[in-house]
């Protein structure tokens, strides 16, 4: 069943003048407007994302990955174009504020790239948890408490810290509360941006090996975004290659990684160190 | 010295000279000391905010002879309702005795024209700080609250802009983690005044800094509650029979104040607002902080909240055991065990 559809998605920084789109793109190699000079961060997304599938999106930094995440978290507006989702009737992208706020409080979680955007570094980590279950409308407190002692076991994070502020939290743990935020209220999606990145890289194979686990055991659609092949290799389904804010190409995971079709995708899995 | 000041004749006395401005220091104001511009638009905001409930309405909130945090807000609401016709009390902390209360009564009184009282079942317009009246008010009656800041969300966000937002999107997450937060810090909700509130299942309202106790006498009292915040130039309303619904968790009830079976001092009551004071020997006791209804008391112990209505009606904490209490706690026998079981 398909989650999430989407078709023409496009985000324009700037005061588009018409022929932005036509000017820009991987043909041109840039993704700013030579008459306007507004930037095309993403033009013309298609893709689809079924159950329980994950989806990689990678690409070079400025390749628009990180505002499509934004897009479909709802967290920005888009320029142009239209999502369908399943639990919402109509252009996912039209929705109001506060249509917004309740999807994303209960449909679709994200784990933002930078924690600051993503946590309340003043609050403890479990009120951070909290406060997803609390905008869903729980009001029992022994249950928000059981809730949250339960995600933070799922995502590993000690229950002894959950009372603790989360700026007195290491990175690690920053972005598995983030993970155990965005699952909280068991959504239909979840968008992972730049899940890894920051974190060394023990501690990046055991959040990834958490999310897996998770990802697999509730079996929820996903998309990840990151510059990372491993984390793509390790996690995604099928993925979709992007440069100066256009799909290049897309396919099985091992297959782009193994049978790179594109010119720029073929460059970029052999410049891997 | 120069020569005008020479020639002007030098008071003898303070007397003197206030002789002087009694003559015709307040002659050349308007009724009610504020200009009917600026009534009309008090009026106006007023019925906007009653309109409303529950939501902040700016006002043009003008320099008034006291300073901004004072009362300004409050003075500006009563004086552009007060007529001649009208009854006026002040309470400052449950006192009608302290300087403010004074100062305000004797502003209404010499621009406005006012009869005043101290008993709050005569009075028709009622300004307070801090304080709601332990008489049960009536429909005919107005309680304007002094308020010194208007946003319940400032708790949690010190940014204006964002807690409109979040206000007209009705997004109260973040009050509400911060009651989570504090009860894993105390093991119960620990806001000692300006408990936040849910107006009409709409708005969240900071109450003013009245304490936990008066809370539950915003929720369907019989007349009308105006807020107006003179420094913020901000006002709203709680209007007659509004649901007021203070946040709370379902296993982490609401609860007012504890006075662990204390009596005032006074009058004996165990079923008001109390004040702890420390007399000269370092003994402590307790004393009602509603002076005026405590005289009363103290004349007539048997005297009921609601003795002037008909028909009694349950006004804030569970007191009378005779009378239902409308809130989220069941009616207590002991008036000294209010609001929980712990």
């Amino acid at each position: 069943m398909v989650v999430v559809d989407a078709s023409g998605l496009t985000k324009i920084y700037g005061q588009p003048c018409g022929e932005c789109v036509d000017n820009t793109g991987p043909a041109v190699g840039d993704n700013q407007c030579p008459v306007c000079g507004s930037v095309v961060a993403c033009a013309d997304i298609d893709f689809e994302l079924y159950d329980g599938e994950v989806l990689g999106i990678v690409g070079e930094s400025g390749s628009g990955k990180s505002s499509l995440a934004e897009l479909l978290a709802l967290d920005s507006e888009a320029t142009a174009g239209t999502v369908t989702y399943e639990h919402y009737d109509g252009n996912l992208l039209a929705a109001g504020y506060q249509q917004r706020h309740q999807l994303q409080n209960e449909r679709i979680g994200m784990v933002h790239q930078h924690v600051r955007d993503g946590l309340e570094l003043d609050f403890s980590g479990g009120g951070n948890v909290a406060e997803k279950l609390l905008a869903a409308g729980w009001r029992e407190y022994d249950a928000i408490r059981d809730r949250v002692r339960e995600l933070f076991t799922e995502t590993e994070v000690p229950v002894s810290r959950m009372d603790d502020p989360t700026d007195t939290y290491s990175g690690g743990m920053q972005r598995r509360v983030q993970i155990a935020r965005a699952i909280a209220n068991d959504p239909s999606l979840v968008i992972l941006d730049e899940p890894t990145t920051g974190l060394d890289v023990s501690v990046q194979a055991r959040v990834l090996d958490m999310f897996r686990r998770i990802q697999r055991e509730q079996d929820v659609a996903t998309i990840v975004v990151s510059h990372d092949l491993d984390v793509i290799r390790l996690l995604a389904d099928r993925t979709l290659v992007m440069r100066h804010g256009r799909i290049i190409e897309s396919g099985l995971t091992d297959r782009i990684m193994e049978d790179p079709h594109h010119e720029y995708t073929q460059t970029l899995i052999n410049s891997v160190i | 010295m120069t020569d005008r000041q020479a020639a002007s004749s030098t008071p003898d006395s303070v007397d003197a000279l206030l002789d002087g401005v009694d003559a015709d220091g307040l002659a050349g104001y308007n009724y009610a000391y504020l200009d009917e511009h600026t009534k009309r638009e008090v009026r106006r905001s007023i019925l906007k905010s009653i309109a409303i409930p529950g939501h902040q309405v700016p006002f043009a909130s003008r320099e008034m002879p006291l300073a901004r945090g004072w009362g300004t807000g409050g003075i500006q609401a009563s004086l552009s309702l007060l007529g001649p016709d009208d009854t006026f009390k002040v309470i400052d902390q449950g006192s009608d005795e302290s300087v403010n209360a004074a100062n305000i009564r004797r502003l209404a009184t010499t621009t406005a024209d006012v009869a005043t009282t101290s008993d709050a079942t005569e009075a028709s317009i009622i300004q307070t700080r801090h304080r709601i009246p332990e008489e049960v008010l009536s429909d005919d009656q107005i309680l304007v609250l002094q308020v010194p800041i208007t946003d319940a969300l400032r708790r949690v966000d010190g940014s204006d802009s964002a807690n409109r937002r979040r206000h007209a999107h009705k997004n109260y997450s973040k009050m509400w983690v911060a009651l989570y937060e504090n009860i894993v810090e105390y093991g119960e909700i620990k806001l000692s005044a300006r408990y936040p509130v849910m107006v009409a299942d709409r708005y969240l309202m900071d109450p003013s800094p009245i304490p936990r106790w008066d809370v539950p006498k915003l929720d369907d009292a019989d007349n009308l509650f105006l807020f107006a915040a003179g420094r913020e130039a901000r006002m709203y309303a709680v209007p007659p029979h509004t649901s007021v619904t203070p946040l709370a968790f379902e296993d982490r009830e609401f609860q007012v104040e504890r006075f662990d079976a204390a009596a005032c001092r006074h009058c004996d009551s165990t079923d008001t607002f109390l004040t702890e004071v420390e007399t000269d020997d370092g003994e402590r006791v307790f004393a009602c902080n509603d002076t005026a209804f405590c005289e009363k008391r103290a004349a007539n112990p048997e005297l009921a909240k609601a003795h002037h209505h008909d028909d009694p009606k349950a006004w804030g904490p569970p007191t009378d055991p005779a009378v239902p209490y409308g809130g989220d706690t069941p009616p207590s026998t002991n008036g000294a065990d209010l609001g929980g079981d712990d």
